[in-house]
């Protein structure tokens, strides 16, 4: 047992997190708030192999295991990439050019029932669309959809459309498949989250040292301390738990891979939304405003949140993982 | 990143496994905490068990009789010492976390042939004389004074939560022996306990039990040969230390918490709310995932932190989050517990075949464990400070 980052896996972080800082900007991103989606940004996360990551070498991809692919993505939501990675990624042996970038690939989950609004995000950029139900998962062309375009989405880089209803469409796997695309995608959005609550972490510590109040900077209050001591252990943990995740998706037989899964999508929850509350909390009056880029962070986890099951759903299938065991 | 544990990792599981299989059972149930004289034999009886099983000394070097086992052995015992549900370590704590890692690290070669054999044969146990009633988080405010007299320190001076006093042979004794300076006029004495001028008096914990005591020393003459490391080096020494608890002793405190929690799953699955049984409530549910998650993801971070000590030597400042997390976590445990107890918990009788007893006496022992080893401030301190690099507290 060997718990930590092999130096590929260290490699393999660094470099697309050095791309980020390059190319996903907070200022890139205010950028992309007025012009919309950035297709050539696309090309260039495919490139790198943010969405053939998983398929295997034979089919062109990169061949990397889900632990790898936790990593990845958590250095995309670090920097809050734009657009339907996820399912792009998820997508990539299921839809013809996913893998490559040149289909841009959406996708809802319905797999439960609830009495939510039919939204669905960058509808005006994909080239297909999944939707993932109880039975199976199916795929709809974008362009036989109408419906509203939001005109302030909460996460200004996320757009949704409110369409009426989905027409059926082509089936491209049955419940198993769409069961284990859920699976993965909570894994991938705990990736994602684990980004998050570092980079609202580090953007409140930066502050805390520099911004003086009462003659020296705040930091050095006991009050705002124990908080980001706070918001570091969340996302310790919360880390521990989203490698857990991948490593178990790798290897089933080192743990329960739906407790695995389910532990990480309530910890890395917590831990973003936890920590991007108390980021905008200790940037005082200015953490509310759209300047310090706190509700970014935000906005961008309840996009997460309400992707491949909440953390109240979650939360509640660890209990049934637990309670089958007696 | 590798969660698989080798092969050699799991044949010693196996082994241990069969071993706590059949001794674990044969040493029967713990006499009450009541009662210190039987529990110090209880668990010294166990301790030698395991010694002579060579199992004791889990990670201490084998030069010193312990196992000298891997990280990744250690996490493998905690698991199965867990699993087992076997005795605690109970009154030897302090000489085997503690006092033993200090005199391999600091002891001259006579202190080390004299107490590290008997502490891990657990013919020798060991309190704790560090605190007092005005030296706890700032540990080297402390005043108990040693005042050199030819070849003795005559100490007098009052500590306080020293747990196991009682029942102890050595108290690892923090005294001052320079007032002029803070950090640097402390010294370490391993001082016996049946030393004239030692009232041990013990001091009830909310719990009820009293295994806690107060140390009031007057005029209690230690030989100078008691003392480990120099003079006025007793800050240095005991942080040598400190770390040790704050590293994987927690291991098998969190494991030991999945069945807790498996406890409280079965009670919620037996008693009745609201005309329903306990676990029909979604809310009960989700709150038990919730701890059960966060459990798992402590166990993992535990992992990882004993993955980087492999890597780099050191044990990380991980230690202190682990810490922080786990003793909040037990306490909210404990809470949820009791809640779903209700009246019952106020009777301690059992309920629904569950040792209410149990359930209601390890909600109020958490409450020592954010106060106990650092308070849960002083990790937050330290967190905030020598991780994320903020400014530091006056001290």
């Amino acid at each position: 047992m060997d718990f930590q980052l092999t130096e590929d896996q260290e490699a393999l972080r660094d470099g697309v997190r050095s791309f980020c800082e390059g190319r996903v900007s907070i200022d890139a991103l205010r950028e992309l708030e007025k012009t919309g989606f950035d297709r050539e940004l696309w090309g260039e996360l495919a490139e790198m192999g943010v969405f053939s990551l998983r398929q295997s070498e034979d089919a062109g991809g990169v061949g990397l295991g889900s632990a790898d692919a936790v990593l990845v993505f958590e250095e995309l939501g670090r920097c809050l990439a734009p657009g339907p990675v996820t399912w792009s990624h998820l997508a990539a042996d299921l839809v013809d050019g996913a893998a490559t970038g040149e289909c841009v690939v959406g996708g809802i989950d319905l797999s439960r029932t609830n009495s939510d609004p039919l939204l669905i995000e960058h509808l005006e950029h994909i080239d297909a669309l999944l939707v993932l139900r109880p039975d199976g998962i199916e795929r709809i062309d974008p362009k036989a959809l109408s419906g509203r375009a939001i005109e302030r989405p909460l996460d200004p880089f996320t757009p949704v459309h409110e369409v009426a209803e989905l027409p059926a469409g082509e089936r491209l796997g049955d419940a198993e498949a769409a069961a284990r695309f859920r699976l993965e995608g909570a894994a991938l959005a705990s990736g994602m989250l684990l980004g998050i609550a570092e980079a609202s972490q580090e953007l409140a510590t930066d502050y805390a040292k520099k911004r003086e109040q009462f003659g020296r900077p705040i930091g050095g209050f006991q009050a705002l301390k124990h908080k980001l001591a706070d918001c570091y252990t969340r996302q310790e943990l919360a880390r521990a738990a989203a490698y857990a995740a991948g490593a178990t998706l790798d290897d089933p037989e080192v743990g329960d891979v739906l407790r695995a899964v389910s532990t990480a999508k309530v910890l890395t929850g917590d831990a973003a939304m936890e920590n991007a509350r108390a980021c905008v909390q200790i940037h005082g009056g200015m953490g509310y405003t759209w300047e310090v880029p706190a509700h970014y962070y935000l906005k961008r986890i309840w996009v997460l949140e309400n992707q491949f099951g909440t953390v109240g759903e979650h939360a509640e299938r660890v209990a049934e993982r637990i309670a089958v065991g007696d | 990143m590798d969660l698989r544990y080798s092969e050699s990792d799991e044949a010693f599981r196996k082994e241990l496994r069969s071993w706590l299989d059949s001794e674990v059972p044969a040493h029967g149930r713990p006499p009450s905490e009541h009662d210190w004289p039987a529990r110090r034999e209880y668990d010294t009886a166990w301790q030698r068990k395991l010694y002579e099983a060579g199992y004791a000394g889990i990670n201490w070097p084998k030069e010193f009789g312990g196992r000298d086992a891997s990280l990744t052995e250690q996490l493998v015992y905690y698991e199965e010492i867990a699993r087992a549900n076997a005795p605690y370590v109970g009154v030897n704590f302090v000489g085997l976390l503690h006092g033993g890692p200090t005199l391999m690290s600091e002891g001259t070669p006579e202190q080390r042939e004299k107490h590290i054999g008997p502490i891990i044969r657990g013919e020798e146990v060991w309190c704790q004389g560090f605190s007092e009633p005005s030296a706890g988080s700032d540990l080297a405010a402390l005043k108990t004074k040693a005042e050199l007299d030819g070849d003795h320190y005559v100490v007098s001076g009052h500590k306080i939560w020293t747990s196991f006093a009682q029942v102890s042979d050595y108290c690892e004794l923090l005294v001052r022996t320079n007032p002029e300076e803070k950090h640097r006029g402390i010294t370490w004495l391993a001082m016996p306990m049946d030393l004239e001028g030692i009232e041990i008096r013990p001091l009830p914990t909310i719990v009820g039990s009293s295994e806690f005591s107060e140390l009031f020393l007057e005029n209690v003459r230690v030989p100078v040969s008691c003392r480990i490391g120099k003079e006025n080096d007793g800050w240095r020494v005991t942080n040598v230390t400190l770390s040790f608890e704050r590293g994987t002793a927690f291991a098998s405190d969190i494991y030991q918490l999945q069945e807790s929690l498996r406890e409280l799953t079965r009670l919620a699955k037996v008693l009745t709310r609201d005309d329903a049984v306990a676990w029909e409530d979604r809310t009960l549910r989700r709150d038990v995932g919730h701890l059960a998650a966060e459990l798992d993801g402590l166990w993992a971070l535990v992992k990882y932190m004993v993955s980087e000590a492999g890597k780099t030597g050191v044990p990380g400042l991980t230690g202190s989050c682990v810490k922080l997390y786990y003793t909040e976590l037990k306490q909210r445990l404990g809470d949820l517990s009791l809640r779903l107890l209700g009246r019952a918990s106020l009777s301690r009788d059992d309920v629904g075949g569950m040792a209410s007893e149990t359930i209601v006496y390890e909600a109020l022992q958490s409450l020592s464990m954010t106060i106990a080893g650092g308070t849960s401030q002083i990790q937050r301190n330290i967190i905030s400070e020598r991780v994320l690099g903020l400014p530091r507290e006056p001290r």
